[in-house]
C-alpha cells in the first residue's frame, strides 16, 4: 500500500512544524503495515497535535481536550479489530489528561498513543506545558517556569507500561520505525515525539534537538528496565532516540474473560434467556 | 397491609435480616415495599428499613408501624413514637427498655446455644413472621436462607428462623396476596436488568452511592451475558469511555450521583455534537458537593437539563418506580440510537435502594437497530444534512466509509470548520432532533380523579407517596384529588397538564427538593403557576401520609 492512501487535504499547521515530519512518518508507517484504512481509528484530545486525525483518510474521532485516551481504549474494547492510535499533545496527554494517562498504563489496552512533545501549548499561543523547561518565559510564566518538567517516560515505566520509546519529528524515517513497533506491540505503547515549534518555542529548537539527540542501537537491551528508566532520565546533553524498554504483558482483552476469544462487542445484542434467567433469580 | 421496621448499628445484620424477611413473606404470597435509611459508615451509627407487606403491592414507604425489630436500644428510642399503641418491639432480653410494648425474646443466647451468635437476627425474623401469621417450615427456610448465605450459614440459620417463630405466638390475622411469583428487585436493579435487555455491551462507571449498585450487578453478570462493565478511574474517564464504546457501536452507559454527573458535563456535550448514542444516569442525592451521600432528594432536575456549554438535544427521563425502571431505560437506548444523542435516566436514593415485588418482565422489548441507506450520490457524509436532523451512522470496520467524530463545530464529512454558513446548518440539523424528540415524549401518568379540584405535580419517585396521598385525601370526600406524575421531563410533555390545570382550583408541586424545580419549569414552558408548594429536603423521601398532611395544611 502506498502512503497516499491514507493522504488528504492541507493542514493548519505553521510552515516548518514539527507535527508535519511526524505526520509523514505515521502516514509512512501506516502505508507500510498494509492495514486497511476502514480499520483504522485515529483518535486525538484538543491541540495542534489532536488535529492529526483530521488529515488522514481513517476512521477519526477528536474529541475533548485531554480525554483522548478514554474513547480509544474503549473503542478497541468494544472492537479488538481496529487498529487504534492516538495523536495528542503533550499538554493534552500528560496536562489535562494527566490521570488516563496513567491509567491506561495500567489498563494496557492494545493500542498505539503517540504524544507530540514540543514542550508548550501551541494552539492556546505560547504557554508552558507539563513538559516546558524550567526557567522558560512565556506570556504566563513571565519570570520562567519554575515548575519541575514532567518526564513522561519515566512515568510510563514506573507505571508498569510495556513499550517506551521516543522519537523526534526531525528524524522521520527513524520515528516512522518506532511508530511501527508501537503499533505491532500487543499492548498499551507510547511513543514520545520531540518536536520543535517554530513559533512559540525558541529554546528547543530544531538546532537544539539535532546536537542532543542520538540513536540507541543494537547494543541496547530494551528488556533491561533499570537501563531503560536511566535513559529516560538523560534528558540534558544528551538525548536517547528508540525503543528504551519492551516487554510482554498480559493486556486487557487476555485479562477480561468476557475477551478472551476475540470478541466483537460491537453491534452485538444480549441473550434475552439469560437475562429471563437472572430475572428469576431474584423471585 | 403492615409496616415493620428493623433497625440497629452498621454491621449488626440490619440488611441481612431484611432480605430473610422479604423473601419469607413473599414466599407467602404478599407484596412488598421496603425502604432503606442508611448511614455513610461501614460500622455503628443507625441504620434501618421498614418492610411495608400485605395483600396489595405497596407502592411506598409509611411512617406509621404496627412492630419494630430492635437490634439494639437505640432502635427503641428513635422509633417508638412512630408505633401503634397495638404494636409491639421484638428485641433480645438484654436489651434495656420499659416501653410497654417490648417483647423481650432470648435472641443472642438461642443463637449462640444453635452455634452461631449471629444468627439471632434470623431467631428474630421466625419470631416476627409468627406475629404476623407468616409459616416458617424447615424446606422453605432452607431455601431463603441458600439465597442469601453461605453454605455452611444456611442450617444454624434455618434452625434460628424456627426457634424464633417457634417461641412468639401469632397475634394478627395474615395479609398474603398472590405475589409469590414476583420478583424482588432494587431500583437500581431494574435499571440494570433493563440495560441488560436493552443489549448493553459496556459499562463504565466511579464508584459513587447510591449508583454503586448498578455496577455491582453488571459486574457479576458481565462474564455470563459476554459484557464489559468497567471501572474508571474518574468519572470524566468513565462517561468519555462509555462514548468512545458507543462510537465503535456498542450500546453503552455510564452512571454516578450528581457529584460525578458534574464532572461529566463537558463530554454530556461531546456526546450532544459529535452525535453518538449515549446513556447517562444519574442517581440523585442530596448535594451541593458530598452532601448527604447515603440519602435521598430530587435536586438535580434544572441542572440535568441543562448541562454543558452550548446548546443541543437530550432528552431526559426521571424513573417513577420499579418496571417503570426496567422499561424506560430500555427506552432510554432505543431513543439514544436512535436521535444519536444523550439520554439521561434520573433516579435517586429512594427509588435506588428500595426493594419491591414487581412481575417478570420481557427480556425481548429493545428496538433493533434501524439500517437506513447510508450512502448517497456524493458517497458517506456521517453529518448529512437531514430534515429530520438524522444523519446516517456508520461505526468503524464499515469499508463503505468512514467514521468521524468532532468536538469542533463541523461540516457533513467531520472535519473542522469555522464558517458561519456550516455552522447556521449543523445547529439547526442538530436541534430539529430536538423537535423530533418532542414526538416521542409520553405525558406523566394521572392518578385518582379524572377531573379533580385539586391537581398535585410530580416527577420521578415521587410516584408512590403520590399515589398514595391521592388515594387518602380522596377518602376525606370533601374535594376531588388528583397527581400527575413525570416520568419523560425533558422535553416537558405539557399537553395533559395544561389540560387538567384548566378544570382544577389549585395545582400543587410536590418535590424532594427546596426551590421546587419541576413547578419553575412547569411555569417556565406553561406559563402555569402553581398555587402551593410541598417541599422537602432533609433527605428523608415524604410519604403519602405526609403529603396529605402538607397539602391539606397549606390550606387545599
Amino acid at each position: 500500500m502506498d502512503n497516499r492512501t491514507y493522504e488528504t487535504l492541507e493542514t493548519a499547521w505553521c510552515p516548518g512544524c514539527g507535527n508535519f515530519g511526524i505526520l509523514s512518518a505515521l502516514k509512512g508507517a501506516l502505508g507500510s503495515l498494509d492495514l486497511d484504512p476502514h480499520n483504522v481509528l485515529l483518535v486525538g484530545g484538543i491541540g495542534q497535535a489532536a488535529k492529526t486525525p483530521q488529515y488522514f483518510h481513517a476512521n477519526s474521532f477528536c474529541g475533548l481536550h485531554g480525554r483522548a485516551v478514554s474513547p480509544a481504549v474503549a473503542a478497541k474494547i468494544v472492537n479488538p479489530k481496529l487498529t487504534v492510535i492516538i495523536n495528542s499533545g503533550d499538554g493534552d496527554t500528560y496536562g489535562e489528561g494527566g490521570n488516563h494517562f496513567i491509567h491506561n498504563i495500567r489498563r494496557n489496552v492494545n493500542i498505539a498513543h503517540f504524544v507530540h512533545n514540543n514542550q508548550l501549548y501551541a494552539l492556546t499561543k505560547g504557554q508552558a506545558s507539563p513538559t516546558t523547561m524550567q526557567g522558560m518565559k512565556t506570556d504566563v510564566q513571565v519570570d520562567g517556569s519554575s515548575s519541575i518538567p514532567f518526564n513522561p517516560l519515566s512515568v510510563a515505566l514506573a507505571a508498569g507500561a510495556g513499550f517506551v520509546a521516543r522519537g523526534f519529528s526531525g528524524r522521520p524515517d527513524h520515528l516512522a520505525e518506532l511508530m511501527k513497533s508501537a503499533i505491532r506491540y500487543n499492548g498499551y505503547a507510547l511513543v514520545d515525539i520531540l518536536q520543535n515549534c517554530v513559533t512559540f518555542n525558541k529554546l528547543n529548537t530544531l538546532t537544539w534537538y539535532n546536537s542532543r539527540v542520538y540513536e540507541l542501537d543494537q547494543s541496547h537491551d530494551t528488556g533491561d528496565l533499570n537501563k531503560a528508566m536511566a535513559l529516560a532520565m538523560e534528558l540534558d546533553d544528551r538525548i536517547p532516540l528508540g525503543v528504551l524498554y519492551e516487554k510482554q504483558l498480559p493486556t486487557y482483552h487476555e485479562n477480561n474473560k468476557s475477551l478472551q476469544d476475540g470478541q466483537v462487542l460491537a453491534g452485538r445484542r444480549n441473550d434475552p434467556a439469560l437475562i429471563a434467567k437472572f430475572m428469576r433469580e431474584k423471585v | 397491609m403492615y409496616n415493620l421496621l428493623v433497625g440497629g448499628a452498621a454491621g449488626q445484620g440490619v440488611e441481612t435480616t431484611v432480605a430473610i424477611l422479604e423473601r419469607f413473606l413473599k414466599q407467602a404470597g404478599c407484596g412488598i415495599f421496603t425502604m432503606r435509611d442508611l448511614m455513610s459508615r461501614i460500622r455503628g451509627g443507625h441504620n434501618f428499613a421498614r418492610i411495608r407487606f400485605g395483600e396489595n403491592a405497596p407502592k411506598s414507604h409509611s411512617l406509621l408501624l404496627d412492630g419494630i425489630i430492635a437490634l439494639n436500644a437505640e432502635t427503641i428510642g428513635i422509633h417508638q413514637d412512630d408505633l401503634k399503641p397495638e404494636g409491639f418491639i421484638l428485641c433480645d432480653s438484654s436489651v434495656q427498655t420499659d416501653d410497654p410494648r417490648a417483647i423481650m425474646m432470648d435472641m443472642a443466647n438461642i443463637a449462640k446455644t444453635l452455634g452461631n451468635v449471629r444468627a439471632a437476627g434470623s431467631v428474630a425474623a421466625g419470631a416476627a413472621l409468627k406475629y404476623f401469621g407468616i409459616p416458617v417450615d424447615a424446606e422453605h427456610a432452607a431455601a431463603v436462607f441458600e439465597a442469601s448465605l453461605k453454605a455452611e450459614l444456611v442450617d444454624v440459620n434455618v434452625r434460628a428462623a424456627l426457634a424464633g417463630h417457634q417461641a412468639m405466638a401469632q397475634k394478627v390475622d395474615p395479609a398474603v396476596g398472590t405475589f409469590s411469583d414476583h420478583m424482588i428487585v432494587s431500583g437500581n436493579e431494574a435499571l440494570t436488568l433493563g440495560a441488560m435487555a436493552a443489549g448493553i455491551q459496556f459499562y463504565s462507571a466511579y464508584p459513587m452511592s447510591p449508583s454503586t449498585s448498578i455496577l455491582e450487578f453488571l459486574s457479576g453478570k458481565a462474564v455470563e451475558l459476554g459484557i464489559v462493565a468497567e471501572q474508571a478511574e474518574d468519572e470524566i474517564a468513565a462517561i468519555n469511555m462509555a462514548i468512545g464504546a458507543s462510537f465503535a457501536g456498542a450500546r453503552a452507559m455510564t452512571g454516578t450521583s450528581g457529584g460525578g454527573f458534574s464532572l461529566m458535563v463537558e463530554a454530556l456535550g461531546l456526546s450532544g455534537i459529535a452525535e453518538i448514542p449515549l446513556v447517562v444516569v444519574d442517581v440523585q442525592r442530596p448535594g451541593p458537593a458530598t452532601g448527604l451521600p447515603t440519602r435521598t432528594e430530587q435536586a438535580d432536575l434544572k441542572f440535568v437539563i441543562s448541562a454543558a456549554q452550548g446548546e443541543f438535544p437530550r432528552m431526559v427521563i426521571a424513573l417513577r418506580h420499579h418496571e417503570d425502571a426496567y422499561l424506560q431505560t430500555i427506552r432510554a437506548f432505543d431513543i439514544a440510537e436512535k436521535y444519536q444523542t444523550p439520554v439521561i435516566l434520573l433516579s435517586d436514593q429512594y427509588l435506588a435502594d428500595a426493594t419491591t415485588t414487581i412481575p417478570l418482565q420481557d427480556p425481548g422489548l429493545a428496538k433493533s437497530s434501524e439500517k437506513d441507506d447510508i450512502l448517497t450520490k456524493g458517497g458517506y457524509a456521517r453529518y448529512r444534512y437531514a430534515d429530520t436532523g438524522i444523519s446516517p451512522r456508520i461505526i468503524p470496520g464499515d469499508n463503505r466509509g468512514f467514521a468521524a467524530a468532532d468536538s469542533d463545530e463541523h461540516d457533513e464529512h467531520g472535519r473542522i470548520i469555522e464558517d458561519a454558513t456550516t455552522r447556521m446548518r449543523m445547529m439547526d440539523k442538530r436541534m430539529n432532533k430536538l423537535e423530533m424528540l418532542k414526538s416521542e415524549i409520553i405525558e406523566p401518568d394521572l392518578l385518582g380523579e379524572q377531573n379533580p379540584e385539586v391537581l398535585l405535580i410530580g416527577w420521578g419517585s415521587m410516584y408512590g407517596p403520590l399515589d398514595e396521598a391521592v388515594r387518602l385525601m380522596n377518602l376525606k370526600g370533601d374535594k376531588k384529588y388528583a397527581a400527575l406524575v413525570f416520568g419523560d421531563i425533558w422535553p416537558l410533555p405539557h399537553r395533559l397538564l395544561e389540560e387538567m390545570a384548566l378544570g382544577a382550583e389549585a395545582v400543587i408541586n410536590v418535590e424532594q427538593n427546596y426551590t421546587g424545580q419541576l413547578g419553575s419549569l412547569v411555569r417556565e414552558v406553561t406559563g402555569i403557576k402553581t398555587s402551593a408548594s410541598v417541599l422537602k429536603y432533609d433527605g428523608r423521601q415524604l410519604s403519602g401520609e405526609e403529603i396529605a398532611e402538607r397539602v391539606a395544611k397549606e390550606g387545599f
